[in-house]
């Protein structure tokens, strides 16, 4: 489903040149679990904000189920992440003026889909992650664990190929990034791809393959089965 | 693709989210619209009232008045007081005779006199005129008649009056066929004129007395006109398009028949009702500009305050706009919502404003006794201007939110 090759990403630094992605290549499966792991500032973020679309990388290829992502314009870029990634992040980033179910509406809103259509498939997607009956709830009434399963039913709300995760558990206590993960194990059983940027490696040994990244490079990939290759 | 109409929701969302901060926003702009249309309401009712003022004169009318003209839009109802009285029954007979396009040609004198009729008194004005008197001024008969050209020229001791002076002498009954003591002179009153108020320059029109031109001259006035001396003589011409020439003929004609060389001033003046109108109307409209530009300068210091307030909306609200950048609104979408907001919050106080503007200039023109007008552009150059202040105004603010990078965004706390 994603291949990548080549793939470098450079920052200008001052006079010093950064180089986030070194020349990474890599591919993953349709129904993968993957974790991405490695210190900060190995290029592990640069690599997902450019696999969701957010960004651009420097040099190399970028292909997502067969379309060369490198070659989108902006709003091409646009519909992409609002079609295919699911994003979660770290800090929620749910409107906190916006009811549980108008923030799980909102990227079907750019997506063009009619208001009866999207009230229902929010609710179905609240339903999903077992927050039915908090729909009318706003983000300060909720616990951390429920914003992040509000922020999770948000990210599949249009049915995306791929979910990208950002250190999803980061902000939870144990039991309920134990509660998170559970629930990310159960949408990728349901064959939805996914891909936990983390650094805590007790995460990462929830997913089935591993790579770990260190200065812009993969340095070990874990598929699991025991072969590092 | 998104639906506008979200796009319409999005705005409103966060405005009814902070109510108290997007009322104060729109307030300027409330103030800036309520000042323009108050300003220009008023301005327009004193244009109205000066246009009313010389139109109750009587409508495409030269007045002949003796002695040098004073110049300017001044003094245009002479009482050619120390200049001599250089009109006469001859010269309104040739202006009558031959002037092309003169419809009425009237000589008047006027003069005060208290009137008895009935065990009352009242003290009014009394005009000597001749029938034409009524075409020129616009007046018209309510009962009875008008004394004719014969009546006239004989000399007839018969008076048509004005409503006011029919109410305080007779009350409620018909005045016609009465006898009415004008000073010490019998008068028959034949015949009531219709009422035509106040003149704009607050003279009640009503309170006068038409008697023959012959009859008032030789027996009111009495010695301030000498021999066939008039004091004024109106002349109107048939259409507003003939007043200018009408004009110059006029004044050809009075200089032949006053024998005045060329290069001497002439020792009478035409006053022009048209371009002495014209010329109020135009001062007037400056004025109207004038204020309305100072009011503009209000609705201008609304829009820098939504200005500000939408810089400060973008900068708190960096990490939605990289949210719903990560959700998949493009670029031109953000800036949408941001402009709609801010054209939402100034055209609220569009609105606003311009209720409240209508409000003000009603109760300006009740304190000050002006008539009440509101331009009929008013309320869509208001609520249009509104929007544009927004549009204006919003843009930067919404381009630099579009401009945001969303992973920059998503990272600012």
């Amino acid at each position: 489903m994603i291949e990548i090759e080549g793939l470098k990403k450079t920052y200008v630094m001052g006079e010093e040149l950064v180089h986030a992605l070194a020349g990474v290549s890599l591919t993953i499966g349709q129904g993968e679990s993957v974790a991405i792991i490695g210190p900060s500032g190995s290029g592990k973020s640069s690599l997902m904000n450019i696999l969701g679309g957010l960004d651009r990388p420097t040099a190399g290829r970028y292909l997502f189920k067969g379309e060369d992502v490198g070659a989108f314009d902006d709003n091409d870029l646009a519909s992409f992440r609002s079609r295919r990634i699911g994003f979660v992040f770290q800090s929620f980033q749910l409107l906190p003026r916006l009811t549980a179910l108008q923030n799980v509406e909102l990227p079907m809103i750019y997506a063009g889909v009619d208001a009866a259509e999207r009230k229902e498939r929010a609710a179905a997607m609240l339903d999903k992650v077992g927050l039915g009956s908090r729909m009318g709830h706003r983000p300060t009434q909720m616990s951390g664990g429920q914003q992040q399963r509000v922020a999770i039913a948000r990210s599949l709300a249009n049915s995306p190929g791929l979910l990208l995760a950002d250190e999803p558990t980061g902000a939870l206590d144990t039991q309920t990034g134990e509660e998170v993960l559970e629930l990310f194990k159960s949408l990728n059983a349901e064959g939805l791809t996914l891909v936990i940027v983390t650094h805590d490696l007790e995460v990462a040994a929830q997913t089935r393959r591993r790579i770990t990244f260190r200065d812009g490079l993969v340095v070990s990939d874990d598929h699991g089965d025991g072969a590092a290759s | 693709m998104m639906k506008p109409l979200d796009l319409v929701g999005f705005a409103t969302g966060a405005i009814v989210a902070h109510p108290m901060r997007s009322a104060l926003t729109s307030l300027g702009v409330v103030i800036g619209v309520a000042a323009v249309v108050m300003m220009t309401s008023i301005g327009l009712g004193a244009q109205q009232m000066v246009t009313a003022a010389i139109g109750g004169l009587g409508s495409n009318m030269l007045i002949i008045s003796p002695g040098a003209s004073r110049g300017g839009g001044g003094g245009f109802v002479s009482q050619g007081a120390g200049s001599g009285m250089s009109l006469s029954d001859g010269d309104a007979e040739a202006l009558k005779a031959q002037i092309d396009g003169a419809i009425a040609v009237a000589p008047t004198v006027r003069g005060g006199a208290q009137l008895a009729a009935e065990g009352a008194n009242w003290n009014t004005r009394v005009e000597g005129v001749t029938p034409d008197y009524l075409v020129a001024r616009d007046l018209t008969i309510a009962s009875g008649r008008m004394f004719d050209d014969r009546e006239a020229r004989q000399g007839k001791k018969v008076a048509v009056i004005g409503q006011t002076v029919a109410t305080e002498l007779f009350g409620e009954a018909d005045p016609v066929g009465k006898r009415l003591r004008v000073g010490a002179v019998p008068f028959e009153i034949i015949g009531v004129l219709a009422s035509k108020g106040q003149s704009g320059f607050g003279q009640d029109q009503d309170d006068i007395v038409l008697g023959p031109l012959q009859a008032v001259r030789s027996r009111i006035v009495g010695r301030r006109v000498k021999g066939d001396n008039v004091q004024s003589i109106y002349v109107k011409a048939a259409t507003a398009d003939d007043l200018d020439r009408v004009q110059e003929d006029v004044s050809n004609l009075m200089r032949e028949r006053h024998r005045i060389r060329p290069g001497a001033d002439d020792d009478f003046s035409v006053q022009n009702m048209a371009s002495i109108m014209e010329a109020m109307s135009a001062s007037t409209k400056t004025f109207t500009g004038l204020l309305a530009a100072v009011a503009a300068v209000s609705l201008l210091v609304g829009g820098i305050g939504i200005m500000n307030i939408m810089l400060v909306a973008v900068t708190e609200r960096t990490r939605e706009i990289g949210l719903r950048m990560a959700v998949g609104a493009r670029r031109a979408w953000v800036l949408y919502q941001f402009a709609l907001e801010a054209v939402v919050l100034s055209f609220a106080g569009g609105v606003i404003g311009l209720l409240l503007g209508i409000g003000g200039a009603m109760l300006m023109s009740n304190l000050a006794g002006w008539p009440m007008a509101i331009a009929s552009w008013a309320a869509p150059v208001a609520l249009g201007f509104s929007m544009l202040v927004g549009l204006v105004f919003g843009a930067y603010p919404a381009w630099r939110a579009a401009q945001l990078d969303p992973i920059e965004a998503l990272r600012r706390e």
